[in-house]
């Protein structure tokens, strides 16, 4: 499955920072990231050209940091899809942990990014590709 | 188990025969304190003129305490009992509050000292065979020097390292097969934070002891050090008033320090009152130096908490044991009325395995009320990635801080290494409040 690096960050100033600076030292490319700000601290979460790697360079620079298993949806930017998407797994009842998306191509392609509970995960693939999408394999996530 | 004694007569005697020579060493050093400025002044307080007028230890008891800001009025010579030609060692400090405090040692003394020090190591078990590297700081702060001369006159094999360049330090370990090490319990936690970035795995080293000191630690540290690091830890005790390092030291048997009894006196105080407490109580430290002529010490006021163990030690030795310092009596916070030690909140945290080992305690005004805020970093390898699990944690220690110290803390979660770490004495507690 694809993986996503999730990083534990204070909310201070200079912190996305030094973790930008890892990733560039490490000849890491950024997909795209989110944060999830907590109060205190939030939560950074990347897709990156090489997870792995990504992961032992910031671990090694004493990062709190994780690799999670997400479902990577390619999907066509159009009016309706993402209704279409979410109605497919509401009515299957699985439940979404966190989702991002992003536009590739204007009017042409998107990629939403799913979290999904571990028990559920097997069933959301099958009820996304019902629905008449593809879902991303690890290296074309990676090399978009 | 296998007890080793470097001096079995002495700490093997029986309490009869320790008071006896307990008497005979305090005439003396009432006699030697005659001869400063300082004491013949406290002495006259207590109508003591001469060494004669000690008959009987209770009469310790006529002399007034000595106390940290006695040292600081009288420095630099109002304690100094011997010609400067009979001193070959000066250790000061400078304190926080600038005014320093100075101890002159005359060749016996360093002797004396050095001497206990070599009976504190070898109770551990080690030998001429071990490998010593010294963490502490050398210069005026005794840990460095005194703790140097005990083990070489063990006959190990001394590394004078100093304080900090961690990487240096777990470097050294590995290239001379380091099997024992004097160092602060946070210092040590920190260092195995360090093993990964210095390319050292703990395998490549041959580490088995270490004896922690200089800074208060509750015993879930001990156990954390002891299980992250696979060695034996061994509690220390000891200031410079008193000369430094190894007034007690804990034995194979680990279960508190032997506070040597031939060479200091020691009494546990009810701070407030300054009457004796009872057997096993807990109050403040006070301590007489036995064994020091050119800075004589009498009845000196430690303001550490403490008490001391009315049991026998499985291991024959005689002389009584302290307990760990369960804090100072300057460092309890009263937060809204109620009283708060430090090491009780390390309790609390050291016992989670999520938590790193760096924590701060901050305390501010909210309005009318004390606010408690305890920062503590996560552990980088038990992280998940969830922001449940985050939060889950955060409520766990509340909880456990809640049932512990009664007040109702904030729980903030930190980076690994992120917060203030000075690479010695570990400053934990930052007061907000404004001063009355
Ligand atoms: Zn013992």
């Amino acid at each position: 499955m694809a993986k996503q690096l999730t990083i534990f960050v204070e909310n201070r100033p200079g912190r996305l920072s030094s973790i930008a600076k890892s990733l560039r030292e490490n000849n890491i490319d950024i997909r795209a990231f989110t944060i999830q700000d907590r109060g205190d601290y939030g939560l950074v979460k990347f897709i990156v050209s090489n997870p792995s790697q990504a992961y032992l360079a910031l671990a090694n620079l004493g990062c709190a940091c994780a690799l999670k298993d997400i479902i990577a949806i390619s999907i066509p930017d159009k009016v309706g899809n993402f209704e279409l998407l979410t109605s497919a797994l509401a009515q299957n009842n699985i439940n979404v942990k966190d989702a991002y998306g992003f536009v590739l191509q204007t009017n042409l392609k998107g990629v939403c990014c799913l979290e999904i509970e571990e028990a559920q995960s097997a069933a959301a693939q099958k009820v996304i590709q019902a629905a008449g999408f593809t879902i991303l394999k690890d290296d074309e996530l990676y090399n978009l | 188990m296998d007890v080793p004694f470097w001096n079995k007569e002495i700490e093997t005697a029986d309490r009869s025969r320790l008071e006896a020579i307990q008497l005979e060493r305090l005439r003396e050093t009432v006699g030697w304190a005659l001869k400063t400025p300082f004491y013949q002044k406290q002495l006259r307080q207590a109508k003591i003129s001469s060494a004669d007028d000690i008959r009987s230890l209770a009469d310790l008891r006529k002399i007034p305490f000595t106390t940290k800001d006695d040292l600081r009025l009288n420095f630099p010579r109002g304690l100094l009992a011997v010609d400067m030609k009979d001193v070959v060692r000066i250790h000061s400090s400078s304190g926080t509050t600038g005014i320093p405090t100075v101890i002159y040692y005359s060749k016996e003394d360093i002797d004396n000292w050095t001497d206990m020090l070599a009976r504190c190591l070898f109770s551990t078990g080690v030998t001429s065979r071990d490998v010593f590297q010294n963490m502490m700081t050398y210069g005026m702060f005794t840990g460095g020097l005194g703790m140097h001369y005990g083990a070489e006159r063990v006959g190990m094999a001394v590394i004078p390292m100093g304080g900090g360049n961690t990487k240096r330090q777990i470097k050294t370990m590995k290239d001379f097969g380091t099997t024992a090490i004097h160092v602060t319990p946070s210092y040590l936690l920190h260092i195995h934070t360090k093993l990964e970035e210095a390319e050292v795995k703990r395998e490549d080293l041959v580490l088995k002891k270490a004896f922690t000191g200089a800074e208060p630690h509750s015993e879930d540290i001990r156990k954390k050090i002891e299980r992250i690091w696979n060695i034996d830890a061994y509690n220390s005790y000891g200031l410079s008033e008193l000369n430094g390092p190894g007034v007690a030291f804990e034995c194979v048997y680990k279960n508190d320090m032997h506070l040597w009894e031939d060479g200091y006196i020691v009494e546990i105080i009810d701070p407030d009152t300054g009457e004796p407490v009872r057997d096993g109580d807990s109050g403040e430290v006070v301590l007489t130096n036995l064994i020091r002529r050119a800075t004589p010490m009498l009845r000196y006021r430690t303001r550490d908490l403490a008490y001391l163990h009315t049991d026998p030690c499985p291991c024959g030795r005689t002389h009584r044991r302290l307990s760990r310092i369960m804090g100072r009596t300057d460092d309890m916070l009263i937060i809204n009325g109620i009283n708060l030690f430090p090491s009780q909140i390390e309790e609390v945290v050291m016992r989670i395995p999520e938590v790193a080992t760096n924590y701060i305690i901050q305390v501010e005004k909210r309005g009318d009320l004390d606010h408690l805020t305890v920062k503590v970093e996560i552990y980088p390898k038990l992280f998940l990635g969830d922001p449940s699990q985050l939060e889950a944690l955060k409520g766990r220690i509340t909880e456990e801080l809640r049932s512990a110290i009664i007040l109702h803390p904030t729980v903030e979660l930190h980076e690994p290494n992120s917060l203030p770490v000075s690479e010695g004495k570990a400053k934990r507690v930052i007061d907000l409040r404004p001063k009355e």
